[in-house]
């Protein structure tokens, strides 16, 4: 068992994110990698052909698009909030907004408002182009 | 430009869609997704519980993205299903309410229904939960499909 409060405690402290990236399966298990800039985490996933979801084209898969906006959306809240559970989602609305081709995508999210027990969080991923996003999300999640 | 053959999804074993979809899609064979139903009024499809897939390894708990993949890929089977257009498919939105976590080293299933289809648009509604408990959701989503996407636009070999 892994205490995931301590080991966003040390994230934390350290600035270590992706230390704690490791220690979530599914996150290792798609490749997950965040680098930190001045306004939040930017998460990326590399061009792994087991994302694809059509390989006529190919695409990544839309339920990979939209595990990347959720789990942006998640890093962005443990790097800025003071809480230290892992915040727990409650509903995701996602926008796919183009085809995401077999290549390295990134996202990024920011917090619309924090309370006490809701966050509301808006994330977009993009590949190429900041400017062309490939899909946009608005999720809530339950914190502490 | 010639319109896509149908094909009578009757005509096919659920087998037969689980192998066209380990090829077609990439990601289900990762995830092991199982195909259990193909119909014009319904899809249902399985998830192996996989520790890999798990978001929060204090409880065990899958993370939310797997049943998000889990949830787009039964839809977009059942607007198959339910139009007989085996390709182009291209999802419009999600929105997901995720009503409780997915119990840890539990088989999880989703099944969806493509309720409305126009000329360019399927609406599928689909829930997520655990074979024991149908009515007990995980999951529950609304979502739009877009109908012959990217047709003509596949990429060269």
């Amino acid at each position: 068992m892994t205490d995931m409060r301590a080991a966003i405690a040390a994230a934390r402290q350290s600035g270590d994110i992706n230390g704690l990236v490791q220690q979530i399966p599914y996150l290792r298990f798609l490749g997950l990698q965040v680098r930190l800039e001045a306004d939040g985490p930017i998460c990326s996933l590399p061009a792994d052909p087991k994302l694809v979801g059509d390989a006529r084209l190919p695409a990544l898969h839309g339920g990979v698009v939209g595990a990347l906006l959720e789990s942006t959306a998640i890093v962005h809240l443990i790097w800025s909030n003071e809480d230290e559970s892992l915040p727990r989602i409650i509903d995701l609305s996602v926008d796919y907004l183009r085809s995401a081709r077999l290549a390295p995508i990134h996202a990024r999210g920011i917090i619309t408002r924090l309370g006490r027990r809701v966050a509301n969080v808006r994330a977009e991923a993009w590949q190429d182009d900041p400017a062309k996003p490939v899909a946009a999300a608005h999720a809530h999640f339950l914190l502490s | 430009m010639a319109k896509p053959p149908r094909i009578d999804v009757s005509q096919l074993t659920p087998q037969m869609v689980e192998s066209f979809l380990h090829q077609g899609v990439p990601q289900c064979a990762a995830l092991g997704v199982r195909v259990l139903k193909v119909a014009a009024d319904e899809a249902i499809m399985a998830l192996p519980y996989n520790a890999d897939f798990v978001g929060d390894p204090a409880t065990g708990v899958l993370h939310g993205g797997v049943v998000t993949t889990l949830i787009d890929t039964v839809s977009g089977m059942a607007v198959m299903g339910a139009t007989g257009l085996p390709v182009g498919i291209a999802t419009l939105d999600l929105r997901i309410d995720y009503l409780k976590p997915a119990r840890a080293h539990a088989e999880l299933h989703a099944a969806a229904h493509c309720y409305k289809i126009t000329t360019s648009i399927a609406f599928v509604r689909a829930r997520a939960y655990h074979p024991d408990a149908p009515d007990d959701l995980v999951a529950s989503c609304v979502g739009a499909f877009m109908l012959a996407a990217n047709d003509g636009k596949a990429a060269a070999p």
